[in-house]
């Protein structure tokens, strides 16, 4: 049985590793599409971290401690840019290649099936995701914005974000007939963005408001990332990995079954 | 050893059903290694979904099906792999030049980047497309994407190759270039299942066929048997001027006993006779003089004709 289950698993890894390959031949020719995307997160860090953060100056955390609004702000905004760049590679790329340029008809030929593209668009926005978090990363080093040797773990931490929006953007992918549907997203990943405790501590939004920012999956890898970059660990990071993991296993799964109820028809 | 005799498809009562439409209505066929198998049949006689089916990327709703004496349902990767398929829109990937088409497909079966560039420079030489290599898909032209979707159903040597409607949509020269590649493929050895309506592909190209109209086969042989079973061996075509549909089928009645049967079309009337020369005769004898007279051959298209009622091409013209 385990001999199988290794066949299936390397036989799982060679299929998705050529997807992979697929994805890294087309895009070479338009590596700047990537690196525009770093860009941005590293305009909010200048724009909210910099120019906010010099008026609000330090931050009084829940527990006490304080905090320059620079170091506050800035691991949240590494998480964001983890959830930018899987999203945007998953869900508009995807949908592109599934509906719009029928990509995977022509790969529905070979032994590659739904799963083995799921799992290799993940690889895939994994790495470019990965671009943007490590020019991210070093530029917050160089800006003496990494407290702790801890800060580094904030990397691996954002793997948990990046396959979360994976299997978010993968759904949302199959799930969308449209264009105009991409604006909704856009909507809801903005506001996530605002208010998933970005810029101010979640206890300090209205009661009401509260429950709706523990469901945004951004806020747990806001928390996750933040906590990890202030060295501030605790039980709690547990709670937020478990909840990225469902999101990242669920979405995968529903869209690879997506993929296979359209493609195989 | 490749055996003459083995069987690569079969189908016993092979149904496909979308909610309450029946695309394909119990079909029962044998595919046999090294052979040319053709699907004759108009738009929507249920040939494309048969083929999707056959290349285990569509999922039958009854009926047994084998490819390779294996069950498409639960080994669809691994008869995936030893099949080579011409999808109708060839479906090549835009994002890619035609070079990197084919090595980025090979490796979709596991084949190592070295060889896959060995195989891709081979197959691009095969279909006569070497000079655009380094070009973008989207500036080929029709014939060109198809050649190149052609070598691209090549690349894992499959044992099947399945090509469905290869010309429909190419002008006459790139048609004849498609015909001329998968004469080679034949004579390679390759066995060949293909989908077409036009009566001059199937009769060219495959060794035996099968005619198929709404989701049913109503015939089956080689293209010589279908029409020695089917229909006489000459048939006489008559023009009377401008004279259209309702006045050829009062016409028609006229000529009861030209010929064995008479076929009266929007344009025309069809006389199957064993002799065309006698038929003129027999025309004379009656003075029925039409304003034009062509006798030929019996084709496909008079199987098709006399099987459905129905042209095999809806009026091209």
């Amino acid at each position: 049985m385990s001999v199988i289950a290794y066949g299936a698993a390397r036989a799982g890894l060679r299929n998705s590793g050529a997807l992979l390959n697929r994805n890294w031949i087309a895009m070479r020719r338009a590596w700047i599409l990537i690196l525009s995307g770093a860009v941005e997160s590293l305009l909010f860090l200048f724009a909210f971290g910099f120019g906010v953060g010099a008026l609000v100056g330090d931050l009084t955390l829940p527990d006490g401690s304080t905090v320059s609004y620079t170091a506050y702000v800035a691991p949240a905004i590494l998480a964001n840019a983890a959830m930018m760049g899987v999203l945007a590679e998953t869900s508009v790329n995807v949908f592109a290649k599934f509906k719009w340029m029928k990509v995977y008809d022509g790969i529905l030929n070979t032994p590659l099936r739904p799963a083995d593209v799921a799992l290799g668009e993940v690889w895939w926005a994994l790495i470019r995701g990965f671009t943007y978090i490590g020019a991210f990363v070093v530029v917050m080093g160089l800006f003496g914005l990494l407290d702790s040797w801890w800060a580094l773990l904030a990397v691996p931490a954002c793997v948990f974000i990046a396959l979360a929006f994976a299997g978010i953007g993968l759904t949302l992918a199959t799930l969308f007939r449209d264009w105009t549907d991409f604006d909704w997203m856009n909507a809801v990943v903005f506001a996530m963005f605002l208010f998933g405790g970005t810029f101010t501590p979640v206890e300090s939004y209205p009661g009401f408001a509260q429950p709706i920012v523990y469901v945004m999956p951004l806020y747990h890898g806001i928390e996750l990332v933040r906590g990890i970059s202030l060295g501030q660990l605790g039980p709690m990071m547990l709670v937020h990995i478990a909840y990225l993991l469902a999101l990242a296993v669920g979405g995968m799964w529903i869209a690879q079954r997506r993929l296979a109820r359209a493609l195989y028809k | 050893m490749p055996d003459d005799n083995e069987i690569l498809v079969s189908a016993a009562d092979l149904r496909k059903k979308y909610g309450e439409h029946e695309a394909v209505r119990g079909v029962d066929f044998a595919i046999r290694r090294g052979e040319a198998f053709g699907f004759l049949g108009a738009n929507g006689a249920g040939k494309s979904t048969t083929m999707r089916m056959i290349g285990c990327v569509s999922q039958p709703t009854g009926g047994t099906l084998e490819v390779f004496g294996r069950d498409p349902h639960t080994q669809g990767a691994e008869i995936r792999a030893r099949l080579g398929v011409v999808p109708q829109d060839n479906t090549l990937d835009d994002m890619l030049t035609v070079f990197e088409n084919l090595v980025v497909y090979a490796r979709y079966f596991g084949i190592r980047k070295k060889e896959a560039r060995a195989k891709a420079a081979e197959l691009l030489d095969f279909v006569q497309l070497t000079s655009r290599a380094k070009d973008q898909v989207s500036d080929l032209s029709g014939g060109m994407q198809r050649r190149l979707a052609i070598a691209r159903s090549l690349i894992n040597d499959p044992e099947l190759v399945i090509l469905d409607e290869p010309t429909t949509g190419l002008d006459p020269q790139a048609r004849h270039l498609v015909w001329e590649r998968l004469f080679q493929l034949k004579h390679r050895g390759v066995s060949i299942l293909l989908t077409t309506h036009y009566m001059d592909e199937a009769e060219q190209l495959c060794d035996r066929l099968v005619v198929m109209d709404e989701g049913r086969i109503i015939a089956s042989g080689s293209p010589r048997e279908l029409i020695d079973t089917h229909v006489t061996k000459e048939v006489v075509e008559l023009r009377f001027g401008t004279a259209h549909t309702a006045e050829l089928a009062a016409l028609a009645h006229t000529l009861d006993g030209v010929g064995a049967q008479i076929e009266p079309l929007p344009d025309k009337i069809l006389v199957y006779t064993d002799d065309a020369d006698d038929t003129n005769a027999a025309l004379e004898a009656r003075d029925v003089h039409p304003t034009s007279v062509l006798a030929r051959r019996a084709t496909l298209e008079d199987v098709f004709l006399r099987l459905t009622g129905r042209a095999l091409v809806e009026a091209e013209s």
